[in-house]
């Protein structure tokens, strides 16, 4: 075990190509802890933004500006009462989160978080991705039917409508950019998701920016259609609380809710880590090829460290402005307690990062600091996306669902088969 | 044991397609695939026939087609399983489990069933000594391509479109295939719309 522990360091392979189950295991863990987690922050930070969109404070009583509050949240839901509607289909009732929650987790083995920091790396990655991704649906229309109730039916209904539609134009502007990846100087293309960054990385360019505008209006159909294949606003159509009271999870409570709501946030990580890989190069820093030299890795090596160094000095800012009243003196101690936790983890990824400087570049320090840098230029990216998520869910009004399916059918789609033709066409003459 | 097999031997790494994983997928195809048709609600039914189509998609990565695996997971489970509980959905489950699951010609259907899977065995059995081209004497039944996992779906590519310029082996076949679907969502949009 220890061999095959140690056998796997020096590596240059995802755990799943080198065969290395042990290693398998561990980012696995790894992913499913920190999805967790992340998903816990964001609900803190939805509710944050969402609040000073709106010229409000939200969560503030438990612990300092509402930091503690997803874990009270967590609390309450694993204790709240679980209830199973009496006219409910009971074993579906109870299976719908979980096909949900599977389909959401079981995508992230083939997300590259770097060129070897993937649980495995698939010949049809991005394939594995999206149909995967698309069985998520099943859950909410199989909870939404179990529910044998009114609103909740309905909310199952428009969801596995809308996701039909929308899947289509997804599909055609992933294609667009996977054709893009034929341009390489094999001549061949390919599906994996790695093959796709490196593709970008071998050609040089995001395909965001190739064949200007084509992969850009790819880019902007496939975050259009990913915001409705997960169901957030403004085409949250399938829970308008206006309209059906939460939708097809109405009847849910609890943990089965919480899962519902696990399940939706890391799909959203999905399909951000989708778009990042496709079009905004993946784990790759901006300019690699241009500013290769060492300084300028050395510099961008810096970047980890100084961001969490920015954070820690927030909340540092955070403690000196707390007011001084004696009724706030946990709540401030426990602030700079967390400013100091932050402040540590960018000291020691500094250190890091200067060691990995100074020393050569196969060094298992250097290895380990380019590993740093890799996950967080993607989680950088993923990060921005659902920013925007949130920003999208405070600044549009909700579709109806005519103008859903219309803009699914009669704008998406024709565009999205027009960019596919048109970058084949380009592709063909560049070549 | 295959050479497929013998080769990942060969090469350091332990297989992961062992009979193990076949015997387990085909046996969990099989036990849904019974439950499609014993299931008296029809969603109970649908959810059943998605395991089905799962397993399948496994047992295709074990003969080393990943990529049809992974179009049988997004165009049948993913999609055309939604389409059918969206369909299903809308029927009055308490009115139709309370109707006869079978109909008088299951005897037939069962027969039927026995006589295809009574061919399957016995083509298993001695297909691959009987069968062969009258005309070239070459077996009608070679040993199965297996391409590795890198290149698989490159190589499908290559058969269906063709390779630095010459046509693939199933270029036409392909096409055929394309313009029958072509004109089966056609003939869907005529027959659903009364004025286009």
């Amino acid at each position: 075990m220890l061999t095959s522990f140690m056998s796997y360091l020096g590596s240059t392979l995802t755990p799943g190509s080198a065969g290395n189950q042990l290693w398998a295991l561990i980012y696995v863990l790894i992913i499913f802890a920190g999805v967790s987690v992340t998903v816990m922050c964001m609900n803190w930070l939805e509710r944050k933004a969402l609040a000073h969109f709106q010229v409000r404070l939200g969560p503030m009583r438990v612990g300092p500006h509402g930091l503690l509050q997803p874990i009270a949240d967590a609390l309450k839901l694993m204790l709240k009462e679980d209830i199973i509607p009496a006219e409910a289909d009971q074993f579906v009732f109870w299976v719908a989160p979980l096909i949900g929650l599977l389909a959401a987790f079981t995508v992230y083995t083939v997300i590259p978080f770097g060129p070897s920091q993937a649980v495995s790396d698939m010949n049809i990655g991005i394939l594995f991705m999206l149909g995967v991704s698309s069985l998520g649906v099943l859950g909410i229309v199989v909870a939404g039917w179990a529910s044998n109730s009114h609103y909740p039916l309905i909310g199952a209904l428009r969801s596995s409508a809308q996701m039909v539609s929308y899947e289509v134009a997804m599909g055609l502007a992933v294609v667009s950019a996977i054709l893009m990846t034929s341009m390489n100087v094999s001549g061949t293309g390919t599906l994996s998701m790695i093959g796709i960054v490196q593709a970008q990385q071998q050609q040089g360019i995001w395909f965001i920016f190739k064949f200007f505008p084509l992969g850009l209006i790819a880019f902007v159909i496939f975050a259009i259609a990913m915001v409705a294949e997960v169901n957030r606003a403004p085409f949250d159509l399938a829970e308008a609380e206006s309209e059906l009271t939460a939708g097809f999870h109405t009847e849910y409570s609890g943990l089965r809710w919480s899962l519902f709501m696990l399940a939706e946030y890391a799909a959203m990580i999905a399909v951000s880590a989708i778009a990042v890989t496709l079009w905004l190069g993946g784990w790759m820093r901006p300019f690699p090829n241009l500013l290769h030299a060492a300084a300028w890795d050395f510099i961008f090596s810096l970047f980890p460290g100084l961001t969490f160094g920015g954070l820690a000095a927030i909340a540092f800012i955070g403690t000196a402005r707390m007011p001084t009243q004696s009724f706030f003196k946990i709540q401030r101690i426990g602030l700079a307690v967390f400013a100091a936790l932050i402040g540590f983890i960018a000291l020691f990824l500094l250190a890091i990062a200067v060691v990995a400087g100074l020393s050569a570049d196969t060094s298992l320090v250097a290895r380990f600091n380019q590993g740093i840098g890799y996950v967080y230029w993607f989680v950088l990216k993923v990060a921005v996306f659902m920013y925007l998520f949130i920003w999208y869910r405070a600044t549009w009004p909700r579709y109806r669902f005519d103008q859903l399916m219309r803009v699914g059918w009669k704008v998406l789609l024709p565009i999205s088969l027009g960019v596919l033709i048109l970058t084949a066409i380009v592709g063909v003459i560049v070549s | 044991m295959n050479p497929a097999m013998n080769s990942a031997l060969n090469s350091g790494m332990a297989p992961v397609a062992t009979p193990w994983f076949f015997y387990a997928l085909a046996g969990l195809a099989v036990a849904s695939g019974l439950a499609v048709i014993t299931r008296r609600n029809a969603v109970h039914s649908a959810l059943a026939l998605i395991v089905t189509l799962l397993s399948v998609a496994g047992l295709y990565l074990m003969l080393y087609a990943p990529f049809v695996a992974g179009v049988q997971i997004i165009v049948y489970a993913g999609g055309i399983m939604v389409l059918f509980l969206f369909v299903i959905m809308l029927v009055n489950i308490e009115r139709s489990s309370k109707d006869r699951q079978f109909n008088r010609m299951w005897p037939v259907g069962l027969a039927a069933a026995c006589a295809l899977l009574a061919l399957f065995v016995s083509v298993i059995v001695k297909g691959k000594a009987v069968l062969n081209d009258p005309i070239t004497g070459k077996a009608l039944w070679p040993d199965p391509m297996r391409l590795p996992e890198s290149s698989n779906t490159q190589q499908v590519a290559a058969m269906l479109y063709g390779q630095a310029g010459r046509m693939g082996e199933y270029t036409f076949a392909f096409e055929i295939a394309s313009l029958l679907l072509l004109v089966a969502i056609l003939g869907a949009v005529i027959m659903t719309k009364k004025k286009i």
